[in-house]
């Protein structure tokens, strides 16, 4: 049980605040409801660009992270294909920096070319040293346009290509700006050693006085329903082929959600599951496989990935992995085993309320999603879920014609000897 | 209205406590400490184990044993072992490390009574089927091809081979050494590294007396040492005399940099201005190494340096992954870093925030009461005790930028420095 309060200021920013007086510290997590899903098509990797660019400097305080290290703190940020959520951890007894810091920043930018410039190549470093100089690191910028031909799920958080981001222009970063970065479009949420009176004198104070700005109306194009079986096959330096399977499912609000999620747990999740004991273990087609789920606000992916052992072929581990994903839609599950998963979903939940960042992270999710209380809820819809709600959503996702697969074909140019150390 | 240009006050970090644990000795002489909280109804509990004496002809042993603890006992299969655990909504891990290897179970405390036995069977009754050594054999050497085609890992093996040479620390298994893996290799060195009295208990969480009623029962009582303890020293690391690697890779867009020096580790007196020389050089957002290379020049998306202290060796490295046509350009800029640490002294704004930046991210990692037996950890392994943090706060608080010069001059000579360089330069 995290308990909070919350209250909203003039200008529309949400505030909730988590008292916590068994630590020292206090965080602050600022969340803006803006991802990868809002950018431009010929724009993208505009969202997580612009997260390295807050950190350039706003419009009071040249900046950002050296007056928060000298009081002690620390800070970073993540952006997904939805949201943009910015955190600070910091001795309490700071707090005010951190309202200061984030406040000036909500208000406005410094706006600087220099910054620009650098965190545009830092940018394309970042994304030559994830996604193209890692094996198989490119997977997602294959995957994605292959399951999303309409919604812009369909490139990557960190972009469709590296031209996207060697093209931004300091025009369209102020324009991006404007468009996303205003109180309505963000949820504060304030943690640890603080009281909520101080949170909301502080609050007032710094960010109080930030225009509200125009509301952001979302109007994505809706991904249509899947009625054709996708396949592509890439041939990459690679040490072992890969197989992986991605199939679209419902959306983090649905109904279906919980049951898909435990599904994903019954087959990937520890030492226990399906994929693991049949396919590693028992049947011996495979060193790894794994399936998980993206938990995207709009249609979500459900994915199932393997490297076959390197005398399986790819038909006889495509044929495995869809025996199981069979047996899961026509075979009423355990009461048992469905148990497990749900004790696993409740214990993972009792041991994340030791974290204060994340019950932090967690209050804006669940503020974003429509209210942060039901984080407290979380746990009784995965118990509520039946063994016929999990065969029923089974067969709604583990459809032929609602897959898209994609192979990797290793090429077998690179061997072991490359490795030998010359000076 | 308000003055947004002037930061607002701030206090200084003073104190900083930390928990000392309870010390409890079992009967038969296993160390227990103790770290009691209120809050939620859960333990975490730790059994650790002084890894053997490295053995150069059967270098896999002890990070085979760990993979495979869980894969089979005399009483259950390993499938049975994963169901039971994962029913309770426990956590069982098994991880080596350089120089201790430990079993962690996280349990809510209404299935300690079922999760506890099947740690005591673990620990007691592993029998490592052949069958399950296949897999681990198999499947470790899929997964080693991948890794070997990833820079910063290749980087990482030829460093650590370069200062530690053939002992625990320089060790990087290649595929072969998988293959020579048997059964009853497994089973010896299993039997003399999993006793009591090369075990300690750390148990952290909310402690009721039933669960320590039930540690005893398990691990105190029933669970003996027989014959010689087992010698768990480890021999002096022998350098290599080459310094400098380059594993080329034709292809590679971005070049994976691993370079440093031998240091000194959490024992010795110099210990804790090293590390605020290292947050200086290239331990926190702001350090030099990013504010330059990254920050300024836009050649990498991150960079850093740390000390590894281990209990018989110690590593001061700088790591990154940069663009392959600025690979020379960066390795320039950190050149010119240390340089400027030994002929400079640091600034006094400069130096005055790192001291708040380490002191507020010493607080900010005492999260929770994992986090206190954590610290606890660090010290109690190196033969340390609590009061290090306070020596260690009161030095960071108290070195000057002198000081700090000298030590670079002492630690940080660019000529000395092992430098690895993996895709092109």
């Amino acid at each position: 049980m995290v308990k909070f309060n919350r209250f909203t200021l003039s200008n529309g920013l949400r505030v909730i605040v988590h008292e916590d007086n068994t630590t020292p510290m206090a965080v602050v997590n600022i969340l803006y409801d803006v991802g990868a899903r809002d950018e431009n098509p010929e724009q993208t990797g505009f969202a997580h660009l612009f997260e390295h660019l807050m950190f350039g400097g706003s419009v009071n305080i040249p900046v950002y992270d050296e007056p928060l290290q000298r009081v002690g703190g620390e800070n970073n940020a993540f952006t997904s294909n939805d949201i943009t959520n910015y955190y600070i951890t910091l001795p309490s007894a700071n707090l005010e920096t951190a309202f200061w810091l984030e406040s000036d920043r909500m208000l406005s930018l410094a706006f600087s070319d220099k910054s620009l410039e650098v965190q545009r190549n830092v940018v394309i470093e970042e994304f030559k040293q994830r996604y193209l100089n890692q094996p198989y690191g490119d997977v997602w910028l294959k995957l994605r346009p292959l399951v999303y031909k309409q919604h812009p799920y369909r490139w990557a958080t960190i972009g469709q290509e590296i031209a996207h981001i060697a093209d931004a222009k300091m025009e369209d970063v102020k324009a991006f700006f404007k468009k996303h970065y205003n109180p309505q479009n963000a949820i504060m949420v304030v943690g640890g050693d603080v009281t909520t009176e101080q949170v909301k004198q502080l609050a007032e104070k710094w960010f109080g006085p930030i225009p509200a700005g125009e509301k952001y109306n979302r109007n994505l194009p809706v991904e249509p329903e899947q009625y054709d079986e996708r396949r592509e096959t890439v041939t990459a330096k690679v040490p072992l082929n890969d197989v992986y399977i991605a199939f679209q499912m419902c959306g983090r609000l649905d109904e279906g959600f919980h049951a898909a999620e435990l599904i994903s747990d019954i087959l990937s999740r520890g030492n226990s599951s399906r994929l693991y004991r049949n396919l590693v273990k028992e049947k011996q087609l495979f060193s790894e496989v794994h399936a998980y789920i993206t938990g995207s606000l709009d249609k979500g992916m459900f994915i199932v990935e393997g490297k076959p052992l390197e005398n399986i072929t790819i038909e006889a581990a495509e044929a495995a992995i869809w025996q199981e994903l069979e047996r899961i839609k026509t075979e009423v599950i355990a009461a048992d085993e469905l148990t497990k998963v749900q004790n696993k979903t409740e214990s993972t939940m009792v041991f994340s309320e030791m974290a204060l960042l994340e019950k932090a992270m967690n209050l804006a999710w669940f503020e974003l999603l429509g209210d942060a209380e039901m984080l407290n809820h979380e746990t009784d819809k995965f118990l509520a879920v039946t063994p016929q709600q999990i065969k029923e959503q089974a067969n709604l996702i583990f459809r032929k014609d609602n897959s898209s697969t994609l192979i990797y074909l290793a090429e077998k140019s690179v061997n072991s000897n490359e490795l030998a150390v010359s000076e | 209205m308000t003055d947004r240009t002037t930061a607002p006050e701030f206090q200084a970090i003073n104190d900083i406590s930390l928990i000392e644990p309870r010390h409890i000795k079992l009967a038969n002489g296993c160390n227990v400490f103790c770290f009691n909280s209120g809050g939620q109804e859960l333990l975490r509990v730790e059994w650790i184990f002084g890894n053997l004496r490295f053995n150069t002809s059967k270098p896999l042993l002890n990070q085979a044993i760990m993979a495979l603890l869980t894969e089979g006992t005399q009483k259950y299969t390993s499938a049975q072992i994963a169901d039971k655990i994962d029913f309770y909504g426990a956590f069982l891990q098994a991880d080596y490390g350089f120089d201790h290897s430990q079993v962690t179970l996280f349990s809510l405390n209404k299935h300690l009574s079922q999760t506890l036995p099947m740690v005591k069977e673990v620990l007691t009754n592993a029998i490592f089927p052949q069958k399950e050594v296949d897999t681990y054999v198999r499947n470790q050497q899929q997964k080693l091809q991948v890794s070997l085609q990833k820079n910063d890992v290749v980087a990482r093996r030829v460093f650590n081979k370069a200062l530690n040479g053939d002992t625990i620390y320089g060790f990087a298994a290649e595929a072969a050494e998988y293959q020579a893996l048997n059964r009853s290799d497994l089973l010896e060195h299993y039997k003399q590294m999993f006793r009591p009295d090369n075990c300690t208990l750390i148990i952290a969480g909310k402690i009721e007396e039933e669960a320590l009623g039930m540690i005893n029962d398990l691990f105190g009582k029933s669970w003996e040492s027989a014959g010689e303890k087992p010698d768990t020293t480890q021999p002096e690391v022998a350098r290599s005399a080459e310094h400098l690697y380059y594993v080329e890779k034709a292809d590679a867009l971005q070049s994976a940099l691993r370079l440093g020096v031998p240091a000194v580790n959490r024992t010795h007196s110099d210990f804790p201005a090293l590390q605020v020389l290292n947050t200086v050089l290239g331990g926190y957002f702001g350090s030099r190494l990013m504010a330059n290379i990254r920050e300024d020049k836009g050649y990498t998306y991150g960079i850093g340096s740390g000390i590894s202290s281990l209990k018989y060796s110690a590593t001061w490295f700088i790591a990154s992954e940069v663009g392959a046509d600025v690979c020379k350009a960066a390795i320039a800029e950190v050149e010119k870093e240390l340089d400027l640490l030994k002929s400079e002294v640091i600034g006094e704004d400069e130096l005055a925030l790192v001291k708040n930046y380490m002191l507020g991210s010493l607080l900010g990692s005492l999260e929770n009461i994992f986090s206190h037996a954590d610290k606890f950890k660090n010290v109690y392994f190196a033969g340390l005790d609590l009061d290090y943090y306070k020596r260690y706060t009161e030095k960071v608080k108290a070195v000057t930028a002198e000081e700090l010069k000298a030590l670079a001059g002492q630690y940080l000579n660019f000529d000395n420095f092992y430098k690895v360089i993996v895709g092109k330069y």
